[in-house]
């Protein structure tokens, strides 16, 4: 069975695209992706933004990024002239946390908020935090129009599926009933099962004051109460972000190594997607290692075993070329085996550069082979 | 690239709790178990133990996936046995206030509401306090013969980036309160986890990001008195060009002409076109092997004992991990 190939450039030429999101398990090669995405856009005449999420240290400097600035900035690097802008961002998760809390309670509520120690483990710690801020600050670039595409990285979790339920977590966590209960849960009132768990409760009450501290559960019960105000904003916020990734202008793509966990991953993701009816354009399968010479595996073996002792060089190549071949089999395996589950799916493979990109070249270079202008093709 | 590598140590060989951690990506449920079966040869038992609700040690040997109990995964060579257990976070809390006091049924509505989950996110430090403390029972639980009941506990640790934090109790424990049970309980596990019982082991690939990740979290880990391991390079891929070329095809300077000759000798009369196709093979695998060795010095100056593991083309099923298992063995894991 041989899948739909996605024509990225359609894609990002199409001016009704106005977001892409890069998504996938940790490790894959999103940000990467996401930024080669970005920089062709640019190049083809796109006013281009991309959001990055943590960055590797060489990318960021590729793109001119070196400190968290946590507002978009242009790339300008000597020889690079694209047709359209392309501005590149990495997301402080904290100062998106504050501005939002600034925004959102007036002057002196918000200071209050700000130096809450409770607030302080929330908006580092807490794990849902990241994907929370990156949705914030996706809404809000797209709320500027100053840009008419957007290209999102979405965190580094260990599953795909965290960016989607994370917002929510946040948002139960802070939704302050519970807080309640286990500051006062005789107060809590109205609540059916108040009476069936009271005394479980009161125990359970106790014993977590005992384990995490009074202090701590006092502090955050102020935190609740100062930020009840303002949960009507968040919540509308997180559904107004939720709408724009379901809009017609969005466009997920699923990036994963042609790897069993990988895949599996993406098979996860690729079915929440289609659940919750969001756009999905496609897999991205990164880093392929396409077969580039016309030559069997067997022939190439049989053929090193005669040589192998005079001619040490054509031998060496010779086996390579049958690790090789075998590589792509395995990886063309795999993929086919998405295929069969996800028929629907158009997949695009993007043959690994043989070294890691550290500049726009680079990115360059994996843009053309994401428009499928690779070396060789590598599909199943 | 041929240097013997400093394989496992008698120091290694003392530890009886071990971790795994690395970049996501590098293997590390699979080397879990790979060590886990290593250390199970004749016939002791093993402990796998997961931290982070992936079941990945479930998918690995193809079972069910773990409930929240001790059960036997696989038998080892030699009459050994592996069990595994995946701990499950709200369980631990409730397994804890079920010691001191009594919750009766409300245990269990609690938990549908959340109330265990919203605990733990008020108190990062707890989660991980939790999770060592359920680890440090397993290590020191003896039989009614006196002797432990694990020869060894493996944990599928958090990734280099967390592990650390997880591990260090001690500073988790500033955010948990002065006194109470779980605070005694977990001094128990300071002590545990800084002692030479305890070993933390790195998985990296040959690249530059894990390794870099690798030699970060050495440092982090000594810097908080925490004993690294050894170094578990997985997926290393045979070199198959000489050392002595790997610079030069690196550059894409392939005798080609050489090449054609010991082709034609073999038999093979291939277009112009095949033959620079495989010469672009050749340079493509040149560059990553100049990209290894730069890997393998930077890993160097960590100074741990190292431990290689192959690529297996055919990807990772059971019977793979009892060969990786073997390789450990023969670099020293006893």
């Amino acid at each position: 069975m041989s899948p739909r190939t996605i024509d990225l450039d359609e894609l990002i030429d199409d001016p009704t695209t106005r977001v892409i999101v890069c998504c996938g398990s940790g490790g894959v090669g999103k940000t990467t992706t996401a930024a080669a995405l970005a920089l062709r856009a640019a190049e083809r005449g796109r006013q281009t933004v991309v959001l990055t999420i943590d960055p590797a240290r060489r990318l960021a400097q590729a793109l001119g990024l070196r400190e968290l600035g946590n507002h978009p900035r242009q790339v300008q690097v000597a020889g690079f002239e694209p047709k359209g802008e392309l501005w590149a961002m990495m997301l402080d998760m904290r100062r998106t946390f504050d501005d939002m809390v600034r925004t959102h309670a007036g002057p002196e509520r918000s200071e209050q908020l700000l130096a809450n120690p409770f607030y302080q483990t929330i908006s580092t710690s807490f794990s849902g935090t990241q994907e929370y801020m990156a949705m914030e600050k996706l809404g809000q670039l797209a709320a500027t129009d100053e840009w008419d595409l957007i290209v999102v990285d979405t965190p580094p979790s260990r599953s795909a599926l965290d960016f989607l339920d994370a917002p929510t977590r946040l948002s139960s966590a802070l939704d302050g009933r519970m807080i309640r209960l286990l500051t006062g849960p005789a107060k809590a009132g109205g609540w059916g099962l108040r009476k069936v768990v009271s005394t479980g409760f009161s125990i359970f009450a106790k014993a977590v004051s005992t384990i995490i501290g009074g202090q701590l559960l006092t502090d955050a019960s102020a935190f609740m109460q100062a930020f009840d105000s303002m949960f009507g904003g968040f919540r509308e916020r997180a559904r107004k972000t939720a709408e724009l990734l379901r809009s017609e202008g969005t466009a997920f793509l699923v990036v994963a190594a042609p790897e069993p966990d990988a895949l599996r991953e993406a098979s996860f993701f690729v079915e929440r997607l289609s659940a919750e009816s969001m756009p999905l354009s496609g897999l991205v399968a990164n880093r392929t290692h396409p077969v580039l010479a016309d030559l069997s595996a067997t022939a190439a073996l049989s053929a090193a075993e005669t040589v192998e002792s005079t001619a040490p060089l054509a031998t060496a190549v010779l086996r390579l070329h049958a690790d090789r071949v075998a590589l792509a089999e395995r990886e063309n395996r795999l993929l086919a085996r998405f295929t069969r589950a996800h028929p629907e799916v158009p997949i695009v493979g993007v043959p690994a550069l043989p070294s890691d990109v550290h500049d726009l070249a680079g990115l360059r270079e994996i843009g053309e082979r994401l428009a499928g202008h690779s070396p060789a093709e590598n599909r199943p | 690239m041929t240097t013997p590598l400093p394989g496992w140590t008698d120091e290694l060989t003392r530890a009886r709790l071990h971790f795994v951690t690395g970049k996501g990506g590098t293997g590390k449920t699979t080397l879990t178990a790979a060590l886990g079966l290593a250390l199970a040869g004749q016939g002791r038992r093993v402990l796998l133990i997961e931290v982070e609700g992936r079941q990945g040690l479930a998918q690995l040997f193809d079972t069910e996936p773990l409930p929240y109990a001790e059960q036997r995964l696989a038998s080892a060579p030699g009459g050994g046995e592996v069990r595994a257990l995946h701990i499950d976070v709200e369980a631990a809390l409730l397994e804890y206030f079920e010691m001191f006091y009594n919750l009766g049924f409300a245990g269990r509505t609690l938990r549908r509401m959340g109330a265990i989950e919203f605990a733990t996110t008020l108190a990062p430090g707890l989660r991980d306090v939790l999770l060592t403390g359920k680890i440090k029972e397993c290590v020191r639980r003896t039989e009614s013969d006196g002797r432990h009941t694990y020869d060894a506990v493996v944990v599928d640790a958090p990734p280099t980036g967390r592990v650390v934090k997880f591990l260090d109790v001690t500073k988790a424990l500033t955010d948990l309160a002065k006194t109470g049970p779980i605070r005694s309980q977990a001094e128990g596990v300071v002590r545990l986890l800084h002692s030479g019982e305890t070993a933390v082991h790195l998985a990296t690939l040959l690249e530059e990001m894990p390794v870099r990740e690798t030699v970060e979290a050495v440092a982090e880990l000594d810097g908080a008195d925490l004993r690294p391991g050894a170094v578990l390079v997985n997926r290393v891929r045979p070199p198959r060009l000489p050392a002595r070329s790997v610079n030069s095809a690196a550059d894409g300077r392939v005798d080609a002409p050489r090449v054609r000759a010991g082709l034609a000798a073999a038999g093979l009369e291939l277009s112009d076109a095949t033959l620079d196709a495989l010469v672009e093979e050749t340079v493509e695998q040149a560059i990553r092997l100049a990209a290894e060795q730069r890997a393998r010095d930077q890993l160097a100056e960590a100074d741990l004992p190292t431990l290689e593991l192959p690529d297996l083309t055919d990807g990772v099923d059971v019977a793979a991990l009892y060969d990786l298992a073997e390789t450990l063995i023969d670099q020293g894991v006893r």
